[in-house]
C-alpha cells in the first residue's frame, strides 16, 4: 500500500517496541538502533509489498528479525561490547540490587540459543501470539511453543537453580564467545 | 510443605519471575519512546511510489478481475 501519513504514524508507534526487541536480541543498544534504522529504511522502501489490514508491527518485526539474524553472523565476535553498550541505553540506572539482579537476567538471556531466544521476547515481552510470533520466524506454531518453553527451562536453570555461583559476567561472556564461535 | 513440581512445567513462580524480568527489560526500552532520529526519518523519506510510479497500479490487486 502506499505511504500514507497514518501508515507513517503507525510506524512510528511501532519504534519503542522495535528498540527493545533489537536490543533484547542484539544486546547492545548502538547496534540495536542501527538494526531499526536499516529495518525502517527497508520498510518503507518495500511498503508496496505490506498488505492493507495486516499486522504492521509483525511485518516490521520480521524484517528487523531477518536483518539481526544476517547481521550476527557477520558480526558475532563483537559480543565483549555488549555489557558496557547495554548500560548506556537505560535512561535510568536501576537501584543497586535491581540492577544487578537485571544484569545477571540479560546475561542469561544472551546464552540462550538464538531460535529461543527471540521465541521468547516475542511471546514473552512483545505481546505477540504464537502464531504471530511462527509467522515472524517462518517456523511452525508447535516450534515456537517447543523454543519458548525450552528458553523458560534454560533460563530457570541458569538463573535460580544450582550452579549459580559459577555464573559470574566474565565466565559468561567468555561462555557466550566460546559457544558460538565454534 | 508443598513440593515443586519439576517435570510437568516449570515452578510457577519461577515462570512468573522470568517473564516479570523479561517485560521490566524489554519495557524499560519501550518506555524511552521514539528518538528524534527516527521521527525525523519516519517523516522524510519517501514511499518506492515516488521512486518508480508504476503506471496503472499494482498489477496483483487491480487485474485480477473475473
Amino acid at each position: 500500500m502506499p505511504l500514507t501519513d497514518s501508515l507513517r504514524d503507525d510506524i512510528l508507534a511501532s519504534v519503542p517496541s522495535l528498540r527493545a526487541f533489537a536490543i533484547s536480541l542484539s544486546g547492545n543498544g548502538d547496534r540495536a538502533d542501527d538494526l531499526v534504522q536499516e529495518t525502517l529504511l527497508r520498510a518503507i522502501a518495500n511498503i508496496d509489498s505490506f498488505q492493507v489490514g495486516s499486522n504492521l508491527p509483525a511485518w516490521l518485526f520480521t524484517i528487523l528479525r531477518n536483518l539481526f539474524r544476517s547481521d550476527y553472523r557477520k558480526r558475532r565476535r563483537e559480543v565483549e561490547d555488549a555489557e558496557g553498550n547495554y548500560a548506556k541505553t537505560l535512561k535510568t540506572q536501576p537501584a543497586q540490587n535491581a540492577h544487578l539482579e537485571f544484569e545477571e537476567f540479560r546475561v542469561a538471556l544472551e546464552k540462550l540459543p538464538q531460535d529461543q531466544r527471540e521465541a521468547l521476547i516475542l511471546v514473552g515481552a512483545s505481546g505477540f501470539s504464537y502464531e504471530d510470533a511462527a509467522a515472524i520466524c517462518g517456523c511452525a506454531v508447535g516450534t515456537i511453543k517447543s523454543r519458548v518453553n525450552r528458553a523458560r527451562s534454560k533460563l530457570s536453570a541458569l538463573l535460580y537453580v544450582d550452579g549459580a555461583e559459577d555464573f559470574g559476567p566474565d565466565n559468561t561472556v567468555r561462555a557466550v564467545i566460546g559457544g558460538n564461535g565454534g | 510443605m508443598k513440593e515443586v513440581k519439576k517435570q510437568g512445567g516449570l515452578n510457577a513462580e519461577i515462570q512468573s519471575r522470568i517473564g516479570h524480568q523479561l517485560r521490566a527489560m524489554y519495557d524499560d526500552v519501550v518506555r524511552q519512546g521514539v528518538p528524534d532520529r527516527f521521527a525525523e526519518l519516519i517523516k522524510k523519506l519517501d514511499g518506492p511510489e515516488t521512486a518508480a510510479a508504476p503506471a496503472g497500479g499494482d498489477p496483483d490487486k487491480n487485474n485480477g478481475g473475473s
